[in-house]
C-alpha cells in the first residue's frame, strides 16, 4: 500500500518537474521571439551603456587616471563596474515584460491554463538573463576595442564574466517583484531607476570608493554592487586591483548576496504571482 | 457528468471595502449557453475569474464540470476555456505560434499543438493570417484568435467575459456565430454581456447581477415578460408638462411604466399589444394637447429591465452611455 502511494507520488512529482521544465521552456522561447522581433528593446537598452562607456573612458579618464594606482589603466578598473551596472539595467525588463502581460490579459491566460504555476516567472527571468548575455558580451566587445585587457589570465576573466550574468540573473528576480506588485509599464520603470540608483551609483563601479566621505563609504562597503565589482576586479585586475586583492573573502560574499537575493525575490514573486 | 455544469452557492468577494459579489447563486445545466447580464461594475468579470480559478471567493462556494474551483484547481484548468475582456494574445507572436503556445501549454505534443492549431485557426477564417503577427490583426480577428486559443484545449466548460464589447456591428455577428455553433456542439457557454438583446439570442437562461447580486433568472422569455414585452418610449417637448403626459399613458399597458426623471423620457410597458397602445397613446396625448418630441416602439433594453426589477435605471460605469442602447430599435414615430 504505502509503497504505491510512495511510487505515485514520486510519478506525481516527476511530472511536475517536467512540466515545470517543460512549460518554462515554451515561455522562454516565446519571449525570446520578442526580442527578436522587437530589436529595438535590445538596441536601445544597449546603447546606453557604451555611451556610458565612452563618457567614462574619454572623458573622465584622464582625471580619473590620477585617483588610481600607476600603470593601471582607467578603462581596466571601469569594466567590472559597467558589467555590473548592464546587467542591472538590462534585469529591468523582467519587469517591464511582466507588466506588460498582465495588464494585456496574458497573465491570466496563463494562469487558467493547466501549465505549471512557476513557467511564466522562470519563462521570463530565464529569457531575459539569455538578454543579459547578449549585452553584457556586447559591452565586452566595445570594452576589448577601447583597449580592455585581462590582467589575471582568461580562466578569472571568464569567471568575472558568470559572475555579471548571475548578478543579472539574480536581478531579474528582484525586478520580477516589482513588476507582478506595480502592474503598470511606467511605474515598473520609474521604479526600477530609484531601486537601482543607490545600488549601482553609491558604489565602487565607477571610482574608487576610498574618495567617498565617510557615511558613503559605509554604505558602499555593504553594497553588494561594490562587493560584486571588487570580486570581478580581483578576477581581472588582480593584485592591481585598488580595493586590495581579497578574492576568497569577496567571493563567498558575492555568493551569499547573490543567494539572498534568490531566496527573498523567488518565493515572494512566486507567491504574488500566485495571487495575483 | 454531472447534473449542473456550473453551480455557485452564496460567492462573496470584496476588493477592500468594494462589495463586488455579495452572494450570487448561480446554475448553469450541460450544454447550454448561459448570459450573465449586468451593467459595467455589477461583478460580471469576478465572477468569471472566480469560476476559472484566477481569484479564490472570500466565502461560498462554486464547483465547475463537478471540480470545485479553490480545492480542484489543477483538474478544473484542464476542462475550461477562457476568453477574457480584453483579447490575451502576443501581439509579437504569429497566430499560429500564439495558438500552439497554448496547446504546448496545455502539454499537447508538438506535432499535435501545430495540428490543432492549424485546424482551429482554418475553421475562425484565420488561416491567411496565421503567419502575421498578431499585432497587425482587427480588433475582430484578435476576438477570434483570443477565441481561438481559449479551445484548444477542447474545454466542456467555455467562459467568454463581454466577447463583443467594442466590435463593430460585422464582427459582433460573426461571434454570435461563433458561439451558436459551439453550443451546438454540446460546449457549456457562460457568457457575459451589458446588452439584452445579445443575451436574448444567444442564452438559454439569463441572470441578470446587479451591484454584486443576481436581481433575476429566467429564461430570455420569462424576463422579457417581467419587462413587459416591447415598450413605448415617449418624449413630450414641453419638459413641464412630463406628470400630464405619463398621467394620460401610464396604466395603458398591463404593467404599469415609469418615468426617467434624468432625460425625461416615459416608458411603458406593452406586451404584445404595441400598436394598439402606440395608437391609443397618441390619441390621448393629442386630445390632451401634449405635444409630442418623439414616440417609438422598441425593444426593451437592460436599462428597461432594470427599470422594471429595482425601479432604477442600470448604474453606468465609465462605458459610454450609447452602449447601454443598443437594443433600441425605432419602428414607428
Ligand atoms: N482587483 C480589483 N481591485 C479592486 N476593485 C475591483 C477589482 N476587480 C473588480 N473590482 C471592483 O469590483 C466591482 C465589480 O467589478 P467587475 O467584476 O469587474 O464588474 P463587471 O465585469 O460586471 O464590469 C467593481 O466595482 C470593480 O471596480
Ligand atoms: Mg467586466
Amino acid at each position: 500500500m504505502s509503497a504505491t502511494i510512495t511510487a505515485e507520488r514520486t510519478v506525481d512529482t516527476e511530472r511536475r518537474l517536467r512540466y515545470a521544465i517543460g512549460d518554462g521552456w515554451v515561455l522562454t522561447k516565446r519571449n525570446l521571439i520578442t526580442y527578436v522581433r522587437k530589436p529595438d528593446l535590445l538596441v536601445f537598452s544597449t546603447i546606453q551603456p557604451v555611451m556610458f562607456v565612452l563618457l567614462f573612458v574619454y572623458v573622465f579618464g584622464g582625471a580619473m587616471k590620477l585617483a588610481l594606482p600607476a600603470g593601471l589603466p582607467y578603462v581596466d578598473f571601469l569594466m567590472p563596474g559597467i558589467f555590473v551596472q548592464t546587467a542591472i539595467f538590462a534585469a529591468t525588463q523582467t519587469g517591464v515584460g511582466l507588466a506588460e502581460d498582465l495588464k494585456k490579459g496574458l497573465v491570466d491566460r496563463f494562469r487558467s491554463l493547466p501549465m505549471a504555476r512557476s513557467a511564466v516567472l522562470s519563462g521570463r527571468t530565464l529569457a531575459d538573463s539569455a538578454a543579459i548575455a547578449f549585452q553584457v558580451v556586447l559591452m565586452l566587445v566595445v570594452a576589448v576595442l577601447v583597449g580592455f585587457r585581462l590582467h589575471a589570465g582568461l580562466p578569472k576573466g571568464l569567471l568575472a564574466l558568470a559572475g555579471a550574468l548571475s548578478v543579472g540573473y539574480a536581478f531579474t528576480w528582484m525586478f520580477a517583484l516589482a513588476g507582478l506588485s506595480l502592474k503598470s509599464v511606467e511605474a515598473v520603470q520609474a521604479a526600477s531607476f530609484t531601486l537601482i540608483f543607490p545600488f549601482v551609483f553609491a558604489s565602487s563601479a565607477f571610482v574608487p570608493a576610498d574618495t567617498f566621505p565617510h557615511w558613503l563609504q559605509s554604505w558602499s562597503k555593504v553594497n553588494p554592487v561594490s562587493i560584486w565589482v571588487d570580486t570581478f576586479r580581483d578576477l581581472t585586475l588582480g593584485h592591481l586591483n585598488p580595493a586590495g586583492e581579497n578574492l576568497m573573502t569577496h567571493l563567498w560574499q558575492s555568493t551569499a548576496w547573490f543567494l539572498a537575493i534568490l531566496v527573498i525575490f523567488v518565493p515572494l514573486s512566486v507567491r504574488l504571482y500566485r495571487k495575483t | 457528468m454531472p447534473d449542473q455544469m456550473i453551480r455557485t452557492e452564496s460567492l462573496r468577494k470584496s476588493f477592500g471595502d468594494v462589495h463586488a459579489l455579495k452572494g450570487v447563486d448561480l446554475e448553469v445545466e450541460p450544454a447550454t449557453v448561459f448570459g450573465l447580464l449586468g451593467p459595467n461594475g455589477a461583478g460580471k468579470t469576478t465572477t468569471v475569474r472566480i469560476l476559472t480559478t484566477l481569484l479564490a471567493p472570500d466565502e461560498g462556494r462554486a464547483e465547475v464540470a463537478g471540480f470545485d474551483v479553490v480545492r480542484d484547481a489543477e483538474p478544473l484548468r484542464h476542462v475550461i476555456g477562457l476568453a477574457g475582456q480584453s483579447a490575451a494574445v502576443d501581439e509579437n507572436l504569429t497566430g499560429l505560434e500564439n495558438i500552439e503556445m497554448v496547446g504546448r501549454l496545455y502539454h499537447l505534443a508538438a506535432p499535435e499543438a501545430r495540428r490543432r492549431a492549424v485546424e482551429i485557426l482554418g475553421r475562425f477564417e484565420l488561416s491567411e493570417a496565421a503567419h502575421r503577427t498578431a499585432k497587425t490583426y482587427s480588433g475582430g480577428m484578435r476576438r477570434r484568435l483570443d477565441l481561438c486559443a481559449s479551445l484548444v484545449g477542447r474545454p466542456t466548460v467555455l467562459f467568454l467575459d463581454e466577447p463583443t464589447t467594442g466590435l463593430d456591428p460585422r464582427s459582433r455577428i460573426e461571434m454570435w456565430e461563433i458561439i451558436r455553433e459551439l453550443q451546438n456542439e454540446g460546449t457549456t457557454i457562460l457568457l457575459t454581456t451589458q446588452y439584452l438583446d445579445e443575451a436574448d439570442r444567444l442564452a438559454d437562461r439569463i441572470a441578470v447581477i446587479d451591484v454584486g447580486r443576481v436581481i433575476a433568472e429566467g429564461t430570455p422569455t420569462e424576463l422579457k415578460m417581467r419587462v413587459g414585452g416591447e415598450v413605448l418610449a415617449i418624449r413630450v417637448v414641453d419638459r413641464s408638462r412630463v406628470g400630464e403626459a405619463a398621467g394620460q399613458v401610464l396604466g395603458l399597458g398591463p404593467g404599469g411604466g415609469s418615468v426617467d426623471n434624468n432625460t425625461g423620457e416615459i416608458t411603458v410597458p406593452v406586451g404584445d399589444q404595441g400598436p394598439a397602445i402606440l395608437t391609443e397613446a397618441v390619441r390621448r396625448l393629442d386630445r390632451a394637447g401634449v405635444a409630442l418630441a418623439d414616440i417609438a416602439l422598441r425593444r426593451p433594453t437592460l436599462d428597461d429591465v432594470f427599470m422594471a426589477l429595482t425601479g432604477h435605471a442600470a448604474e453606468e460605469g465609465d462605458q459610454p452611455k450609447e452602449n447601454g442602447k443598443r437594443g433600441r430599435r425605432r419602428r414607428r414615430g
